[in-house]
């Protein structure tokens, strides 16, 4: 299984500069970086470009420009102007060595008409590491003893792409000793009400050494952007590790920079975390470290709720006795890897309406590796719940967790039918949201559910409702009970329901289990 | 000259010692995929044509393609010995598998002959001794063909006779493909003699009556025939005059007959055999001892003369008396009989000691229009294209005829219960046919359609699947989806990418000569069903649906419900209801404006975009200004970012353009441009005048809520009107339009001259709007000259595809067939539009 595929292939960097025609280049992305170290002309060695010229580099998007706007002994400004080629980042012209397999077909509209060619942090950090390459070491030969020291600096990024907005250019860059000046910029003076943009201007003030700088920048306008142009691949640990070096191990943002860096890839900002903790040799746990920025899901508390609700699904359907288990609209699999690990479950079907999702199930059991044996035992099927599938008939309990409410509400009477009465399994489980807990979630907003594709969640009344009618309706007796910390005025913030066939049905039911009471209340 | 007369579909086993001719038997008389070969096969798995000990694998696999050809309806002769019991057993098997008759043609020729054939060839290697054996088998098998289940054995002696044999097919009795109607088809009449003169005179028939008054005949002025669905006798008063009637009907060519239940029953207690006098059995046998014998011996010849099931209209219709499941449809066997008389049952029985029957009509998904009796129903309901038209007439209920190809229901109620009815009749399950099923849609499936066929590939449905259960519509009501529209060919002309000189040749090239220039409105597609009753209609509760052109709820509740009054009202006031004779409508329209519903994408796609690059170049620029300034050579770059900066102001002032502030309903409005359907019927086939005809009276009756279209009408060949048509859309797109689409005036289901289906519409889009499609310096020459490069024909392809799928669905509404039939077309559409292709044309 190969990762999903890198927006930009990064292709093998090319050398030399080349003449760009004017065409093939669109718009640019600017960033200046102004002096007043006397004499401030000193800037073109510590860079080691030219102030009276103008420099052209191609990159793998476009044009590299440095040329210096002012350049006298009391200030001196760098500019480096990255011309992107929205077609070469795009991918879908041919590329030279044939290296871009894509067609345009492939492509969404949002690959052509895009921020990119005027906001594109990241691919601004990849030229400035190509430009400024031996700057960015702190490498002069000039001016050697400069380079290790720090002087008056000003970098100013006009546009610069800032998820969670300017304070968080404000939490990365000020603890390095930076002042932080970043203004929104609104999304259309046209359109007042439409509010600010995700762009701020940015501009820093500081004393530091232009190494610094320009680590701090290869670093942090990523993070900022938190949209990496290219697939992130292991190396990037390493990259990040060095571009970091005397300043990331003792950031108080470390986790956030970390993560978004690595773009979100757990395994690799784990990896980075630990190593990172290493280098600080202090005693703080690293898990603690990592803070949300308040725009990814929330991070569950130990111990989760969907851990816990999936435990309450499980000891349900032991209690069933069930041997043959569906899982419907399984997801990415959490469930499933529970109940491959229970012998009691001899057949276990995973389904779900997105195969991408039950590409992930599958990555998760490690299904292409399970011996034949173990693997038999388990099936992935694409099924949708608003269409009868008479490959779910006949087993012993199916299991719809967090799943209805992910219908619209006119679409569930479809889902009854195809569940309760066509598949009409012994068993089923059913969990979803109690809507009335939502209070107490703080960061959610009165009246938002607390998942985007929610179509509806209910009260524990509402869901009561349901589950008995359709109860009544097709034949079964039903229970139900609460997961996680219930609160004496709002309930659990889940909800769980345990329908069971009415009637004698051996064939659902292990002989050697006995009744069960609970089922007679 | 022998003659071998053969059903049109049976299982042919050629029998024959090794060296009897039977290989150019086959090639004689059949084609050469007709004919397997127990050779070919044994060489297709072992690569050796005479490998013995390959026979059981190569058997497997040919009985395997033989049953694969059957179940298609295909004749297949197999040509091997067959002279071993067990082998011949197994083609049995598979014949009656699949319902065919299995047929033996055995070739004999002297032993000699068929050793010097042997001998002759150089890749036999068999021994004299296994060809005597094989004579030895040959004959011990003539006596038992017709008993191991060959219904024709036909025995050809000596090669002079092999040689002259002639092949003749018979048709089943079953297949009469050629009637084709106009058909009566008339339910279980059960002796209700009274009430079935009633509902052939209400048909328009003319009865004809013997000298003592009794009808014997009758005769439809247009020539319609009557077709009776079985249970003509028992439980009603006058099963010999119900007889009398149909026999003489049938046997005047008037009327066709298949047999019931009833009927079965009768002729075996003619028969003399021993059957229990119940379910009115006593009754006619009653009626018949009033009836001289010479009667009672016609009834049971003509009982006897009746076959199981008839498939008529060139296939299109299948009468039986229980149904008739699509396997079993043209094809004879005692199961085949079985079905069409009795039904499945479950083998459970009901609580008044009923068989219970299987619901096979739930699950059928074949073409043929199935029409049936024998359950009793108190109203006959289209299930899956197939209709139960027993209304207990006997039981009090009424006498139902179902007019065909008309499809309309007419019924007698009946004089008074004749016969208590074991069970009460009660009303079948609330339409069932809306029950969808995986199979319906999943999976690679090639769908044949009136306007075409297409493969819709796995992976595709797989896509579609997702979208459609998570976001679309309930299916009832999603009843169709905008084709996707290709542009027009790509404009060489300076600046432009898309020009209407271009659209106009495409039709040009097309044999087109009237087209409509259509105002492309820059909103949200948006497909209105709309019902004259706010409380539901045919397609369930709910006044209506409006959704998106992928088949979400446009805006969600309450403001879809909203938008829908305000349709109905404007249909009302229009008084379109009463003049198109409908309780529904169904239009394809565009809402604006686009930020009523795309505010969103506007706002996160292109107004970032503007923000970003309205921020950056100024700063730029200024760089710039102020490095040359110092002297350096920067001035082509800064040319180049001032162009941008030009770019992007008028690439802000395109999506500017589209954007209105709405709140709830208001400002919005509604653009409709065609009527696509109503009760019954499809306007896909009106031109596009009555179109946008009906569009103006809607804006008429609501002007404030609907936009209306401004066109115009070109003759092709007329150069004046051309460039002014031209004029017309430079100035339209001057101003801020998106463009125009052109269309064939003969309207949407226009046929170019050689009858295939045209593009219903080529899009023509403006400079300026293009910005927000390619990106603010898309037309920079060298960056025209790249997309110039375009090429069209996969989207051309996918919308002539879905085109043709759009109007399959609108047809399949009117003509009613079932939910999962126009189901599959809508998710064919849906799933076309996972296809690859360039999402900016």
């Amino acid at each position: 299984m190969s990762g999903p595929r890198p927006e930009v292939a990064p292709g093998p960097a090319k050398t030399g500069r080349r003449k760009i025609g004017p065409a093939a280049t669109i718009v640019g992305v600017l960033l200046t970086l102004t002096t007043t170290h006397r004499p401030a002309t000193d800037l073109g060695h510590l860079l080691i470009k030219h102030p009276d010229r103008a420099h052209s580099f191609d990159v793998p998007v476009g044009t590299a420009h440095v040329f210096y706007p002012e350049a006298d002994e009391q200030s001196c400004t760098a500019a480096l102007l990255l011309e992107v080629d929205p077609l070469r980042l795009a991918g879908g012209r041919k590329r030279g060595r044939g290296d871009s397999p894509a067609t345009p077909e492939t492509f969404t509209l949002g690959r052509y008409v895009n921020d990119r060619p005027y906001a594109a942090s990241s691919l601004l950090a990849s030229a400035l590491a190509k430009v400024f390459r031996s700057a960015l070491r702190g490498e002069s030969r000039e001016r050697a003893e400069l380079a290790a020291t720090p002087i008056p600096l000003e970098v100013r990024v006009p546009v610069l792409r800032c998820r969670g907005g300017a304070e968080v250019a404000v939490r990365v860059f000020g603890p390095l000793g930076w002042t932080v000046e970043a203004t929104a910029i609104p999304l259309d003076e046209a359109y007042p009400e439409w509010g600010d943009s995700r762009y701020v201007d940015l501009r820093l003030t500081g004393v530091q050494r232009v190494a610094d700088a320009l680590n701090h920048l290869y670093v942090l306008l990523p993070v900022l952007d938190d949209a990496k142009h290219y697939w992130v691949a292991p190396d990037e640990v390493e990259k990040l590790l060095r571009a970091g070096a005397g300043w990331l191990a003792g950031h108080p943002e470390r986790g956030l920079i970390t993560r978004r860096y690595l773009a979100h890839r757990r395994a690799l900002a784990g990896q980075a975390l630990a190593r990172l903790a290493e280098q600080r040799l202090t005693d703080e746990p690293v898990s603690a470290e990592i803070v949300d920025d308040g725009t990814d899901e929330t991070v569950p508390r130990r111990p989760s709720l969907a851990g816990r609700r999936r435990e309450a699904v499980l000891a349900a359907l032991a209690e069933s006795g069930a041997s043959r288990v569906l899982d419907l609209g399984c997801g990415s699999g959490a469930l499933l890897a529970a109940l491959a690990g229970d012998r009691r479950y001899a057949e276990i079907v995973g389904t779900d309406v997105s195969s991408h999702a039950l590409t992930l199930a599958a990555r998760r059991l490690r299904l292409d590796r399970l011996p034949e044996r173990q693997r038999d035992r388990i099936r992935l099927w694409q099924s949708a719940l608003t269409y009868r599938d008479d490959r779910l008939r006949g087993y012993d309990a199916a299991v719809l967790m967090e799943v209805i409410e992910h219908l619209d509400p006119p679409r569930l009477p479809a889902l009854e039918d195809v569940v309760f009465g066509h598949a009409r399994p012994g068993t089923v489980v059913v969990t979803t949201p109690n809507v009335e807990y939502n209070v107490r979630y703080e960061g959610l907003p009165a009246g938002r559910f607390r998942h985007a594709d929610h179509r509806f969640e209910w009260t524990r009344a509402e869901f009561t409702g349901w589950a008995e009618r359709v109860a009544a309706g097709y034949g079964y007796r039903v229970r139900f009970a609460g997961v996680g910390d219930e609160d004496p005025a709002v309930g659990s913030p889940t909800q769980l329901a345990v329908l069971t066939l009415d009637g004698p049905d051996p064939g659902h039911r292990d002989p050697q289990d006995p009744p069960r009471k609970e089922e007679r209340q | 000259m022998t003659t071998l007369d053969l059903p049109e579909l049976a299982l042919v086993a050629l029998v024959g010692v090794s060296g009897s001719g039977k290989s150019t038997f086959a090639r004689r008389h059949f084609l050469p995929t007709q004919v397997l070969s127990s050779d070919a096969f044994r060489a297709m798995v072992a690569d050796d044509e005479n490998d013995q000990s390959a026979s059981a694998d190569a058997f497997d696999a040919l009985h395997y393609v033989a049953g694969k050809r059957l179940h298609a309806g295909r004749l297949t002769v197999v040509d091997a010995t067959n002279l071993q019991p067990h082998a011949r057993a197994g083609l049995v098997r598979v014949a009656r598998e699949h319902d065919v008759l299995p047929v033996a043609i055995v070739l004999e020729v002297p032993e000699a002959l068929a050793w010097a054939r042997t001998e002759a060839r150089a890749d036999r290697t068999l021994g004299r001794q296994v060809l005597a054996r094989m004579q030895r088998d040959l004959r011990r098998t003539y006596g038992q063909l017709a008993r191991e289940g060959f219904r024709k054995v036909h025995v050809l002696r000596g090669p002079e006779e092999i040689e002259a044999a002639e092949i003749r097919y018979e048709r089943l009795y079953n297949d009469r493909r050629e009637l084709t109607g106009p058909f009566d088809i008339i339910g279980d009449v059960h002796g209700c003699r009274a009430e079935l003169e009633s509902l052939l005179v209400r048909l328009g028939w003319r009865l004809h009556r013997d000298e003592r008054d009794r009808p014997v005949d009758a005769t439809h002025p247009a020539g319609r025939t009557a077709v009776f669905v079985g249970d003509l006798v028992d439980r009603g008063p006058d099963s010999p005059g119900v007889l009398r009637l149909v026999m003489g009907m049938v046997a005047a060519g008037h009327a066709i007959c298949v047999p019931g239940n009833h009927e079965q029953k009768l002729l075996r207690r003619l028969r003399g055999r021993d059957v229990r006098l119940t379910h009115g059995l006593a009754e006619t046998m009653a009626q018949l001892e009033a009836e001289p014998p010479e009667f009672v011996s016609e009834v049971a010849t003509f009982v006897d003369g009746l076959v199981s099931h008839f498939v008529l209209d060139g296939g299109r219709l299948v009468v039986a008396h229980a149904g008739l499941k699509e396997e079993y449809q043209g094809r004879a066997s005692g199961r085949v009989r079985a079905f069409a008389l009795f039904g499945e049952t479950t083998g459970e029985t009901d609580e008044y000691g009923l068989p219970v029957r299987y619901p096979w009509a739930r699950d059928y998904r074949g073409s043929a229009t199935v029409v049936y009796g024998h359950t009793p129903t108190p109203e006959p309901e289209w299930i899956n294209n197939t209709i139960c038209i027993d209304t207990g007439c006997v039981f009090g209920g009424r006498l139902t005829a179902l007019r065909y190809p008309e499809r309309e229901l007419v019924s007698v109620a009946a004089e008074r219960e004749w016969y208590a009815p074991a069970r009460p009749l009660t009303a079948a399950p609330a339409r069932p046919d809306q029950v969808l099923e995986l199979g319906d849609v999943t999976g690679r499936r090639h769908i044949e359609h009136g306007y075409g066929s297409l493969t819709v590939p796995a992976e595709n449905a797989a896509a579609a699947l997702e979208v459609m259960s998570r976001f679309a519509v309930d299916p009832r009501w999603l009843t169709w989806l905008p084709p996707t529209m290709a542009p027009c060919s790509t404009s060489r002309q300076e600046g432009f990418l898309e020009h209407p000189a271009e659209a106009f040749a495409d039709y040009r090239a097309a044999g087109v000569e009237r087209v409509v220039c259509e105002e492309k409105h820059m909103g949200s597609r948006a497909v209105v069903l709309v019902c004259r009753d706010p409380d539901g209609g045919p397609f369930g509760p709910g006044g209506g649906v409006v959704h998106t052109r992928t088949g979400r709820p446009f805006f969600g509740e309450p403001l879809d419900t909203e938008l829908l009054d305000r349709v109905r009202r404007a249909v009302g006031a229009a008084g379109l209801w009463d003049e198109l004779g409908t309780d529904w409508l169904l239009l394809d329209t565009e809402l604006l404006p686009w930020s009523a519903k795309a505010g969103g994408l506007i706002r996160e796609q292109y107004a970032a975009v503007g923000a970003a690059g309205r921020t950056a170049l100024p700063a730029v620029r200024e760089a710039l200004d102020r490095a040359a300034g110092r002297g350096l050579p920067v001035g082509e770059l800064r040319d180049r970012m001032a162009r941008r900066h030009d770019e992007i102001s008028a690439y802000r002032a395109a999506y500017r353009a589209y954007v209105r502030p709405t709140e709830g309903l208001r400002g919005v409005t509604l653009a409709p441009f065609a009527v696509l359907a109503g009760s019954g019927a499809s306007y896909a086939d009106r031109d596009h005048g009555w179109h946008l005809d009906l569009a103006d009276r809607l804006c008429a009756a609501d002007p404030e809520f609907f936009t209306p279209t401004r066109r115009r009408v070109v003759d092709l060949a007329d150069e004046a009107a051309l460039a002014a048509a031209t004029d017309w859309w430079l100035a339209l797109t001057a101003a801020g339009g998106e463009g125009m689409v052109v269309k064939p005036y003969a309207g949407p289901a226009a046929r170019s001259e050689r009858g295939s289906l045209l593009q219903p519409g080529i899009k023509c889009r403006g400079r300026e709007y293009l910005r927000i499609i390619y990106g603010p310096g898309y037309d920079e020459p060298e960056q025209l000259t790249l997309l110039r490069q375009r090429s069209l024909g996969r989207k051309r392809g996918l919308a002539l595809r879905e085109h043709g799928l759009g109007l399959a669905a609108l047809d399949g509404l009117a003509g009613g067939v079932p939910l999962w039939r126009r189901h599959g077309l809508v998710f064919a559409i849906l799933a076309c539009e996972s296809e690859p292709v360039d999402p900016r044309l």
